[in-house]
């Protein structure tokens, strides 16, 4: 969306952030309208300035930018929701990390309209500050940040012959972006066997409003498979390990 | 880079922009100004900078920046080491340092766990941090690693790896900033110093 005006206000989720000068910070944010954008926050660094806590990561605020001649600058800035729990727990905070740094490679700096994204990332961090399972916040994020960017996984029909699959256990091609049925599947490291139990609640996810996924009872094991899927076909695409991953295995061990 | 600029001229200005704070405008005005300075400055500049990476270390103890190894804090006798402060950087120790309410000893991290930033708990010394306080007779450890999502998921990790070794461990209070007004506090901040109040 253009935006000739020189002062704009918007609602932001704070992605990413750096140090950048002698006390400012480089902020990467989310924002519903403009998509992803970075701003520098001047003096946000130092205790004193009214910006400082209110730009922290994963938080989301109410932010006055003005148009900067290479960066926008933060003007004003309110935090909204400051999701606590992400903080105080090690776990919540590390999905937290995963979870923007996979709306972070998957955008670009293009000012279009991310209502659907802002929204799915919004609730996502509240999910993970109050569910039980934060796991299952994350695999429902998944599913949803690859419909929205383009790379909704083919879960129906064989992504080689174009028949419907039958309710038998099937493979997976990443290079494909979907099932294929055991007799197309070729040896290769972009196949890998998925079971029919797998499939199913991967589609369940695909269709269906998070209150009714939670409803689910999905044992450790189950998860833990459709999670080798999930994060299989993402580091794929992406074509690079995923930092947040490895910290997030540390912790759990 | 234009031809017409000297190689030299070129390569001071890219080793000034690669410091934090710096961009290519500074960094070619830095140049510029040593150019035309007289030459001592810029001898007694490249000593300095000469002499910052051969003439100092990590204390092998704290891993803050020193001459001597120990570090002048480790070998203070009178300095309480059964306490240690867990800072991120060097410029940190310094900082409590001036406030001059401290008398324990410090252990520094070189950074803070960012793994956005691809910085992971091996990169920093968290472990050498644990084998310190298994091996000397450490009774508190205090992180002082900066509020905000980087520190506090380091003063985790760090409570979490430290833990079986059932020494006390401690976090910096963090309350609010004096000179500022309560409206411009942030919420976070506002709910930590509600729950850490104390009898007034
Ligand atoms: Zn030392």
């Amino acid at each position: 969306m253009p935006r000739p005006e020189r002062s704009f206000r918007t609602d932001a989720l704070i992605l990413k952030r750096r140090d950048f000068g002698e006390a400012d910070r480089l902020l990467t944010l989310l924002t519903p309208r403009y998509g992803k954008l970075d701003v520098i926050a001047k003096g946000a660094r130092k205790p004193t300035s009214s910006k400082t806590g209110h730009v922290e990561l994963y938080t989301r605020a109410d932010m006055l930018l003005h148009r900067g001649r290479e960066l926008d600058i933060v003007v004003q800035v309110e935090m909204l929701k400051p999701y606590l729990e992400l903080r105080e727990d090690l776990q919540r905070g590390a999905y937290a990390n995963y979870a923007a740094e996979l709306m972070d490679r998957f955008t670009t700096r293009s000012e279009e309209d991310s209502t659907v994204l802002f929204t799915l990332l919004d609730e996502t961090l509240q999910r993970l500050c109050v569910d039980e399972d934060p796991r299952l916040a994350v695999r429902y994020f998944e599913v949803r940040l690859l419909d929205e960017v383009g790379f909704r996984p083919e879960l129906h029909e064989c992504v080689v012959s174009r028949e419907a699959v039958q309710a038998e256990d099937q493979y997976f091609s990443y290079a494909d972006g979907g099932v294929v049925r055991p007799e197309h599947a070729i040896r290769s490291t972009s196949f890998v066997p998925i079971p029919m139990v797998t499939l199913k609640v991967l589609r369940h996810m695909q269709r269906s409003p998070y209150s009714h996924v939670q409803s689910l009872s999905i044992s450790r094991a189950l998860h833990d498979d459709i999670e080798r899927i999930l994060l299989g076909y993402i580091t794929f695409l992406l074509e690079q390990k995923l930092q947040s991953v490895d910290f997030i295995r540390r912790i759990r061990s | 880079m234009s031809k017409a600029i000297p190689e030299p001229v070129i390569r001071l200005t890219e080793a000034f922009a690669r410091l934090p704070g710096i961009g290519p405008k500074t960094a070619a005005r830095l140049t510029y100004f040593l150019l035309r300075a007289p030459d001592e400055i810029s001898q007694s500049l490249a000593d300095a900078l000469h002499d910052l990476k051969t003439e100092t270390k990590f204390c092998s103890v704290c891993f803050n920046i020193t001459v001597s190894d120990p570090c002048e804090i480790c070998a203070d006798a009178k300095r309480d080491g059964r306490v240690i402060a867990v800072v991120e950087e060097p410029l940190d120790v310094l900082a409590i340092e001036r406030t001059g309410a401290y008398s324990g000893k410090y252990h520094v991290l070189h950074g803070a766990i960012s793994p956005v930033n691809n910085i992971g708990p091996d990169d920093l010394r968290i472990r050498e941090l644990v084998e310190r306080v298994g091996q000397q007779d450490v009774l508190e450890v205090i992180i002082a690693t900066n509020p905000g999502m980087e520190g506090d998921a380091t003063a985790m990790y760090i409570k979490r790896e430290l833990e079986p070794k059932g020494v006390k461990i401690q976090r910096l209070a963090r309350g609010l900033p004096v000179g500022g007004d309560l409206e411009y506090v942030d919420s976070v901040t506002l709910t930590r110093a509600l729950q850490g109040r104390s009898e007034f």
